[in-house]
This record gives C-alpha cells, sequence and structure tokens, in this order.
C-alpha cells in the first residue's frame, strides 16, 4: 500500500500520526473560533436574562431535537467509516460515507425547514420582529449567526466525506489513506459544536 | 519656542509626572546599561582584540540568569503596585464635587452644568474643587482628552461614563476627541477653561439658561407617567406600586434576588431602560422599559431631578 | 565536542551535480504549482514585497500630509482611509506573514532536517489563499477605501462608517484562514518531522520562535475571524449583536478583538526573536547565552500573551479591577523580553565580534526593541496609560516593536540567509550602509512620537495645533531616511541575483543543519539524510571561548556517525 504514502514522509505510521496531529490543532482552532461566538452569546445572556429567555422559548425544539439526534448518529456512521477504511474494509467504508452523508443531508433539511418556519414567525431581526424586547433580536441575531456558520461547517464537511467516498469508490484513494481519519475528526467537531449550541438556542429558554 | 513637557493643571498632573519621571529614571538607567554593554562588548571583543579569552568565570552562569530574571519580576511587581496604587487612589469621589453632563456626538462636545448653562465645544471649570463629569455618547464611541489635566475616557453609546477631576491651574487648555470616530475626528476638540472659583461663580451666573436641569426631569419625570407609580414630590399616588424615590441616590437598594447594589446613575440609568434586570425587593416586576423612548439628553434631566431629591424628606 | 553532523561524511562529494531548488524545474508553472517549501517561500516573499509598497505609500501620503498642522495633501475622509489601508495592509499583509512565510517557510525543513513541510500542498494552498485575501482587500481600496481604522471598533464600523468595511473583514478573514494553516503546517513538522536526534532542546532558537508563533497564530486568529464575522452579520445582515440601541454592547467587540490582536503582537514579535538570536550568536561566535532560558521565554510570552488584552481599554469603561488585573499581566510579561535582551548581550562577551551587515541589524534590533520594551512598561502603568492612550506616544511605541523590531529583523534575517536562498553574495558595504542607515531613519522618524505623544497629541489627526508641527516635521524627514534604507536593499538583493558573487554553502561558518547543505539547497534539501547528535550552536567548545581566530566551519568538524 506504498500509493498512501507521500512526501515528505518516509512511513505511512507516521504520516497517518501527523495527518492526525494537523487535524487535531486545526479543531482546536476551529474551537476557538466557535469559542468567541459562545463567550458572546454568554455575556449577552448574563447582560440580559429575561429576553433571552423570552426569545428562546420561539425556537424550534422539536426540529433542533430532532438535528441532534442525526448528527450524533452521522458521527457513529462516520466513525464507522473511518475505522473501517483503515481496517481495509471497501464496502463496509462506502457504506458509512453513503449514510454519514444521508444524514448530514437529512440535518440541513431538517435545519431549512426550521429556517422557513423561522422566517414565517418574523424572527429575523429588523424591521416587524416579532418580538418586543429589544435583546430579542440579539438572541436571534446569534441565532442565525451561530446556526448558519455551523451549517457551513456541515456543509464543509459533507464536501470533504463525498469526495474521500468518490476517490474511495473509484479506487483512486487507498484506505490506508490517513484522510478518512482526518475527515471523521473535522466530523466530529462539528457534531460537538452542535452539542453545545442545542442547549444553548432551544433548551435554555424553557428551563423551568 | 520648542515644547517638551505639557502643561501640568491638576493634581493629578503633578501625580503622573511624578511616576513618568521615575520612570523614565528606571528605564534611562537600563537602557543606558544594555547600550553600554553592547557597545563595551562589540568594541572590546571585536575580533582579534587582545582581551582575555576563555572560560566564562564562575559566576556568570545559571544563577546570573535567575538572578536577573528574578530582578527583572521584582522591579516589574515594584512598578505595578506603585502605578496601581495611584490609580487606585487618584480623585476619590466627593460629595460636593461639581457635576457637569456631557453628551458627545459627530462631531462635537455638548457641555451642560447643573444649573442649565450649556457650553458646546467648552468647558468651563472652577480651580480647586472637584470635577465630576457623566458623560454620554448619541452615536459612536468618542472620549474626552484634556492633556494637561492628564485626564481621558472613552464616551460610549448607550452607556455613562464617569470622569473626575480636579484643576489646580488658571488658564485655557485643549480638549480632545482621542477615540477615532469618523471624518471630522480631528477637528472634535475644544477648550476647558479654568478659572478662580469667584469668577467662575460670576461666569456661571452669566449664562443665559434654560431651565434647570433638574426641573425639567420633574416635568419629565411627570409627562412620562412615572409619578403615577413612583409618586411625585408631592406625594400624589395613593397606592404605591413602586418604590419612592427620594434620597434613593447613591443609597443601597435590596434587590429581589437578594443582591444589594448603590443606585448611582448607572443604575438608575439601567433601572429606567432594562427594568426587569434589577428589581427592587418586595416589588412586583411590572415597569416597562423606556428604552427608545427616552433619548440621552431627556435621560441627563431624568437623572439630575433624581439626584435633586436626594435632600428631599 | 559540540557539532550537528550528517550521517555519512561524504562531505561535498556529490553536491554540487545535483541540481539547486531554483534550477529543478523550470516555467512558470513549475513556480505556481510548486509544493516545494523553498519555492513558496519566494512566492510569499513576491508577494509581501507588493503588500509592502502598498502599505508604504500610505505611509508616505500620512507623513507628507503631517508636514504643516493644516490640510494640505488629503482630504479628511482621504487621511482616514490612508491610515487605514496602512494599518490593515501591514499588520495584516506584511507584518503577521513576513518572517513566518518567508524564512520560516524556507528555513524550518531546513532547521529540523526534513525534506519538506509536513503538508506540502497545504503549503501552496495557503499561499493562493493569501494572494486572493490580498485581491480582495486591493478591490476594496480601489473601489473606495475604509476608513475605520485597522481596530474596526463598533458601533462605528458597522452603523456609521460609508465605507468598504464588509470586503475589508472578509479579506482579513480570508487572510486568516491562510495564517491557520501555514501555523498548523508548523506545529505539524516541528512535532513530527524533526530528524533523528534532533530532540526538542537541540532545535535552533528560530525554530523554537516560530513555533511559538504558530501556536498563538493557531489559537488566536479564529477569534478574530469570529468577530469579523459578527461584524459582517451586523453590518450586512443587520443582526445587532455591538449595537447600543438594542442592548448590544460595544465593548465586547473591543474585548474579542484584542484578544486577538494583542497576541497579534506576538505573532509579529517572536519571529524576529528566533532571527536575531541565529545572527548575535553567529557573528559573535559565541554560543546563545541562556539558551534553555530563552526557549522558556518563547514559551512564556506566546502563553502569558494571551491574558494581556485588557491593556488596551484602560480608558474604554472597562472596571477598574479589570484594569488592575491585566495591568499586572502586563508588567509580568515584560519578564521574559528582558531576558531575550540580556542574554543576547551576554552572548556577546568573550567572543569575536565581527560587522557583517546582519549583525548590525541584529545590534540595532536590540537597541530600538530594548526602547519599544522599555517604553511599554509606561503603558503597563495604568495612570500614564490613561494619559497616553491614543495618542502618538502609543503610536510610537508599536512602531518601535514592529518596525524598529520585526521589520529590522526581518531585513537582517534576509540578508544573513540571502546567500542560502540564492546562492549570491550581496555588496557587503552597500548592506553595512544600510542597516546603518535604517537605525538612525527609524530613530528620527519615531523617537518624536514618545515626545509629542506625551504632549497629548492624539492619534489618527491629520489637523493638529501649531505647537507640535515641530516633531512632525522631523518625524517626516526621518521617514525619508527610513524609505532610503528600506529601498537600498532591495536594488542590492536583486542586483546579486544576477552579478552576486557565488555564495559558498557556509559564508558565515555558522552552525545549524540548513548550513551542512549546498547553497543554494537541492529540491530535497539534504544529499543525505541528517542525522543529529548535539545542540544547534558549537561556536566554542562547553566552557571555553574561542582562540584568537579560531573561526572553524563546522564541515571540517564532521565525523562519521
Amino acid at each position: 500500500m506504498s500509493g498512501a504514502l507521500r512526501e515528505p514522509w518516509r512511513s505511512l505510521r507516521r504520516q497517518r500520526e501527523a495527518a492526525a496531529f494537523g487535524t487535531w490543532i486545526f479543531l482546536g482552532s476551529e474551537a476557538m473560533l466557535f469559542a468567541g461566538l459562545i463567550l458572546a452569546f454568554a455575556v449577552m445572556r448574563a447582560l440580559h436574562p429575561a429576553g433571552f429567555i423570552l426569545a428562546g422559548r420561539e425556537t424550534e425544539v422539536a426540529l433542533g431535537t430532532a438535528n441532534t439526534a442525526i448528527l450524533l448518529t452521522s458521527s457513529l456512521t462516520m466513525a464507522v467509516a473511518a475505522e473501517a477504511a483503515r481496517a481495509d474494509l471497501r464496502r463496509a467504508t462506502l457504506w458509512g460515507i453513503g449514510l454519514t452523508l444521508a444524514l448530514g443531508a437529512a440535518f440541513l433539511a431538517v435545519k431549512g425547514f426550521e429556517w422557513s418556519s423561522d422566517l414565517e414567525k418574523h424572527l429575523f431581526p429588523g424591521e416587524g420582529f416579532a418580538l418586543a424586547e429589544p435583546s430579542a433580536h440579539i438572541f436571534f441575531a446569534l441565532y442565525w449567526i451561530m446556526t448558519s456558520l455551523h451549517a457551513m461547517h456541515m456543509l464543509g464537511g459533507m464536501g470533504v466525506v463525498a469526495w474521500l467516498g468518490w476517490q474511495a469508490w473509484r479506487g483512486d484513494r487507498p484506505l490506508q489513506s490517513p484522510a478518512f481519519e482526518a475527515a471523521a475528526l473535522y466530523w466530529h467537531l462539528v457534531d460537538i459544536v452542535w452539542i453545545v449550541l442545542y442547549p444553548l438556542l432551544y433548551l435554555g429558554g424553557r428551563a423551568p | 519656542m520648542i515644547q517638551f513637557w505639557p502643561a501640568t493643571a491638576s493634581d493629578l498632573a503633578q501625580r503622573v509626572d511624578g511616576l513618568t519621571g521615575v520612570l523614565l529614571a528606571i528605564c534611562g538607567a537600563i537602557l543606558l546599561l544594555v547600550g553600554c554593554l553592547l557597545l563595551g562588548f562589540s568594541i572590546r571583543y571585536r575580533r582579534g582584540s587582545t582581551a582575555k579569552r576563555g572560560a566564562l568565570p564562575e559566576f556568570i552562569s545559571r544563577e546570573v540568569e535567575v538572578g536577573w530574571t528574578a530582578a527583572t519580576l521584582f522591579l516589574a511587581l515594584f512598578l505595578f503596585a506603585w502605578a496601581t496604587g495611584m490609580e487606585l487612589r487618584a480623585n476619590p469621589p466627593q460629595p460636593d464635587a461639581i457635576e457637569v453632563h456631557v453628551l458627545a456626538r459627530q462631531w462635537m462636545w455638548k457641555t451642560r452644568h447643573s444649573n442649565g448653562a450649556q457650553e458646546i465645544d467648552a468647558l468651563h471649570v472652577p480651580r480647586g474643587e472637584q470635577v465630576r463629569l457623566l458623560m454620554t455618547s448619541q452615536d459612536v464611541i468618542h472620549s474626552f482628552f484634556v492633556p494637561a489635566f492628564r485626564a481621558k475616557q472613552d464616551v460610549l453609546p448607550g452607556r455613562l461614563t464617569e470622569l473626575r477631576f480636579t484643576a489646580t491651574q488658571t488658564g485655557t487648555y485643549d480638549l480632545f476627541c482621542a477615540e477615532f470616530c469618523g471624518t471630522l475626528h480631528a477637528r472634535m476638540g475644544g477648550k476647558v477653561t479654568v478659572m478662580e472659583p469667584e469668577d467662575f461663580a460670576r461666569w456661571l451666573a452669566a449664562q443665559p439658561r434654560g431651565d434647570d436641569l433638574a426641573r425639567e426631569g420633574a416635568a419629565l419625570f411627570v409627562s412620562l407617567g412615572c409619578a403615577g407609580c413612583h409618586g411625585d414630590r408631592r406625594g400624589g399616588s395613593a397606592t404605591v406600586r413602586a418604590p419612592r424615590l427620594e434620597g434613593v441616590y447613591n443609597s443601597p437598594v435590596p434587590l429581589s434576588d437578594g443582591r444589594v447594589v448603590t443606585a448611582d446613575e448607572a443604575y438608575l440609568r439601567d433601572s429606567i431602560l432594562q427594568p426587569k434586570r434589577d428589581v427592587v425587593a418586595g416589588f412586583p416586576d411590572v415597569m416597562p422599559s423606556f428604552a427608545g423612548l427616552v433619548h440621552e439628553e431627556e435621560m441627563q434631566r431624568l437623572l439630575a431631578y433624581l439626584r435633586s431629591l436626594k435632600d428631599a424628606p | 565536542m559540540n557539532h550537528i553532523a550528517p550521517a555519512l561524511p561524504a562531505p561535498d562529494a556529490i553536491p554540487h551535480e545535483e541540481p539547486s531548488y531554483l534550477t529543478a524545474e523550470r516555467g512558470i508553472g513549475s513556480w505556481l504549482l510548486t509544493t516545494d517549501h523553498k519555492r513558496i517561500a519566494l512566492l510569499y516573499m513576491a508577494a509581501l514585497t507588493a503588500f509592502f509598497f502598498i502599505g508604504g505609500a500610505g505611509a508616505v501620503a500620512m507623513r507628507l500630509e503631517l508636514f504643516t498642522p493644516k490640510p494640505d495633501v488629503l482630504t479628511a475622509d482621504g487621511y482616514n482611509r490612508m491610515f487605514t489601508l496602512h494599518g490593515t495592509v501591514m499588520i495584516w499583509f506584511f507584518l503577521v506573514p513576513s518572517i513566518p512565510t518567508t524564512l520560516g517557510n524556507f528555513l524550518i525543513p531546513l532547521m529540523v532536517g526534513a525534506r519538506d513541510l509536513a503538508f506540502p500542498r497545504l503549503n501552496l494552498l495557503s499561499w493562493y489563499i493569501f494572494v486572493g485575501a490580498g485581491l480582495v482587500l486591493i478591490y476594496a481600496l480601489i473601489a473606495g477605501g475604509v476608513d475605520t481604522g485597522w481596530t474596526f471598533y463598533t458601533p462605528f464600523s458597522t452603523t456609521f462608517s460609508n465605507s468598504y468595511v464588509l470586503l475589508a473583514g472578509l479579506a482579513i478573514i480570508l487572510a486568516g484562514f491562510s495564517s491557520i494553516a501555514t501555523g498548523v503546517n508548523f506545529l505539524a513538522t516541528i512535532h513530527l518531522l524533526r530528524a533523528p536526534g534532533m530532540h526538542w532542546f537541540r532545535l535552533p532558537l528560530f525554530a523554537w520562535a516560530i513555533y511559538g508563533t504558530s501556536l498563538v497564530m493557531v489559537l488566536a486568529t479564529p477569534v478574530l475571524t469570529a468577530v469579523l464575522l459578527l461584524i459582517i452579520a451586523e453590518r450586512g445582515f443587520g443582526l445587532p449583536v455591538f449595537d447600543p440601541a438594542r442592548g448590544g454592547d460595544p465593548l465586547l467587540f473591543q474585548h474579542l478583538f484584542w484578544f486577538y490582536s494583542h497576541p497579534a503582537v506576538y505573532i509579529m514579535i517572536l519571529p524576529s526573536f528566533g532571527v536575531i538570536s541565529e545572527i548575535v550568536t553567529c557573528f559573535a561566535r559565541r554560543n546563545v547565552f541562556g539558551y534553555d532560558f530563552m526557549v522558556y521565554a518563547i514559551l512564556w510570552i506566546a502563553i502569558a500573551g494571551f491574558l494581556v488584552w485588557g491593556h488596551h481599554m484602560f480608558v474604554s469603561g472597562q472596571s477598574i479591577y479589570a484594569s488592575l488585573a491585566f495591568s499586572f499581566l502586563s508588567f509580568v510579561i515584560a519578564v521574559p523580553s528582558a531576558i531575550k535582551v540580556f542574554n543576547w548581550t551576554f552572548t556577546l562577551y568573550r567572543g569575536q565580534i565581527t560587522f557583517e551587515a546582519p549583525m548590525l541589524y541584529a545590534i540595532g534590533f536590540i537597541g530600538l526593541f530594548t526602547i519599544g520594551g522599555l517604553t511599554g512598561l509606561f503603558l503597563a502603568s495604568i495612570p500614564i496609560d490613561v494619559h497616553v492612550s491614543d495618542t502618538y506616544y502609543v503610536v510610537g511605541h508599536f512602531h518601535f516593536i514592529m518596525v524598529g523590531g520585526a521589520v529590522s529583523a526581518f531585513y537582517g534575517g534576509l540578508s544573513f540567509w540571502w546567500p542560502k536562498i540564492t546562492g549570491r553574495k550581496y555588496p557587503m558595504t552597500w548592506a553595512r550602509f544600510a542597516a546603518i542607515l535604517m537605525f538612525f531613519g527609524f530613530g528620527f522618524t519615531f523617537f518624536p512620537m514618545f515626545i509629542m505623544g506625551y504632549l497629548g497629541m492624539p492619534r489618527r489627526y491629520h489637523v493638529y495645533p501649531p505647537e507640535f508641527q515641530v516633531w512632525h516635521v522631523m518625524s517626516s524627514a526621518g521617514a525619508v531616511l527610513l524609505a532610503a534604507a528600506y529601498l537600498l536593499p532591495m536594488g542590492y538583493l536583486a542586483w546579486s541575483m544576477i552579478w552576486g558573487e557565488k555564495a559558498e554553502d557556509d559564508p558565515w561558518n555558522a552552525t545549524g543543519l540548513e548550513w551542512s547543505t549546498s547553497s543554494p539547497p537541492p529540491r530535497d534539501n539534504f544529499h543525505t539524510p541528517p542525522v543529529v547528535d548535539e545542540g544547534p550552536y558549537f561556536y566554542h567548545p562547553e566552557g571555553e571561548g574561542p582562540g584568537d581566530d579560531h573561526r572553524e566551519p563546522h564541515s571540517n568538524q564532521v565525523r562519521g556517525s
């Protein structure tokens, strides 16, 4: 399987280690990106607890919960795909990737329904915004920013996974390539970010 | 004539200059030391010179390294303690300070004395008395900067900031906007005039004035309907659904969540704009927000009125 | 004996038959699609030179305008656009990438004994992202410019400015992606591609400096991305977070912005520490004094740099207790910088010092950086900072660090490694002259700013009270000298590429793996994979000084393993 080895590496084991290492560092960077936004959310919530609780009740909790379940499952299928690739199991890898993509698409579809329902309810800040409380604007500003940034990460992740799946299907990329593991790590991060966003956006306003 | 040092016209200015002088001496000494070592070593140990080479003497080793690390650290801590101590002691608020409201906007300064006298891009203050500026902005962030007082404070939209100083020298000094605020930022300046207290009193009395701030505030207090719940000075309302405001200014207020806060300007302002944030203990959470209904100049009048209630029975 | 040696003796047996990286492939495509870290370093150098001229043009326009207290050359809006251009271009498109992407890209694999960076294609991609970001920014500047200052303070940038804030924000976000990619690449390389025997404490200090820088790049840049996204959302889509009219908080912006932008100062200065360490030890013929303290100082700065952002906000209205904590941490971070200055100075002790151009740049750097650092102590003291913040004092301070420091080090490093990069020597007399000119030109330009700043001259003013004019004239006159000192090396370095004398493999008799291969290096960096069995510096044996004229090139000391 020398096909997976690239410059400047002299051993596949080392190269795999580097792919994982590089991805972890990149994930650290991604975490700081979302940390900045989550910090902004925390500060604003501390400043305006009443408005945030009020606004937090308006989000679509059913759709949000469904999406949480979908995304967690997709992490499972992605982990299966990465492990299968490492063990050189072509069929399992392709199945895992296919399911992951399907679940990712389902997540985005649900998200789309949720956004359009939000728009119908006039929950986009600006003229004719549904809630009177000024700070509800801020909650929904952060809601739109964070969910759309997360969706962009989903799209990016799906692009990478689809590309790897295509290459694996055509046999252009050996299954030992560390790229599968790196893509899986990234997918899990996108999942974890959602696990943080979910309670912030959907549950925070509903706590008794 | 070339100027090397700014005018010194406040008590703070003298202390800041003292600190600057000592820091200059310390830093000059360090710079001299580093410079002499650099040049000295460069000349003495230039290639081919006859200076002694060979093994390093015993004492230049790890101990020296630890030594100068510790020395620098102690110097840094000493400077921190001194500078911060000065900052914490600077200008403690005095009860009889002269209060002036400052409203900044692109690109002018509007100042208003408590008797209602207004100035544009100018401020007159008496010598030897503490002046307390209560500042806010209508648009972007500005910064009130008087170099001769060594005083500077950003002026923010949507929040009150405070600047205190005591002038010690009569004269006219530059006022600058120090925070970049758009096209004419460089022209957003003015003059601060320090006068002898008697002259200041005469000047102030001669100014055309509208109503004084507190009186205008009292009218607003009624017209906005505040008096309906809080009651007014004449004790109008029969059922008091909200706390009475006589003497509330600068006094401790217990909140419904158990905290106790001091009702300073910032608290009173927040309570008008975001009444749900800090509800006073024992009262229902019924007050509506006045955000968007009260603009900054009206807010200044209301606050002046609430302050004037301090001495009322 | 201290030394690094290739695994096999074979000194200079094969080298010069193998083509260098410059001649290994030909044609424009072989450059634009290269994954060779050395060629990518040159691509970066070309892009950075262009941005240096654009940012420099902004500086020229400002210094011209400030000759007199009245508006002469520029309108108020024109001046605001010029300082914004100067700030954004110089910070994100010159200083932040300068040393890491050029010297770092070229040298890190050579210094750790690798064939390339860990992710060569990512390296090329980051260059394209960088150039794309630059094009977006240039478009914004041509379309009408940006007038917010490089700090983008809200609510001015979100609500009140009538300029191309969105495009500028996008450009800076993209440049940030490039930064992060570069940082990831360096971290993975230094962690996983070190040659056999290259322990952590055998890394040259330049590699350590780049390591610290990369750490900051990777962890701080995304916060800038986040805050710029919030600005774009608020300005472009009406999603308020900072707007005080709807309960937003402009100070939140400042906290997030400085959480990136203060560490960014260390992104700009840490690589220079590495460059200066390499130069000083080489021309003093002494091992770096206190190598491990130098390493700890780099890490101390990289980590503590994340904790001091609030000292930019002493007059912003933040709580006095926050200011107190940030003031404390700012004093503490002065210590590792002091350690470095002392250690460089003591590296000279009992050396055999020669004064080639890189050494002159390095000595100038130590002087200017010391002034820059010491003036920082005034800014860490709250009462003084209240007086001088947002004045020319601050402008002077950060130019001493970033221009007197980082740019001097960049020129010094370039003149030090130029023979390795191009295989050519440049005229030394001219180079020495340029180095000395830069020191004095810099001093004349920026030292008057401390005085006028303490006098109260606010920054970002195109008109000013006449009493400041004498200092502005001095500063503008110095800027002429400084410009000459920057242009001169571009001339003689370009000249040397064609007519310069061919350089030996190790023209300075320096130690370090990069000098053990040919000049310029072959595509794969080393003719035989290196194996390391000692630290990076062996200018004199442990506990001894060099003899009177003891300048042995390390190739004489090569031993088989």
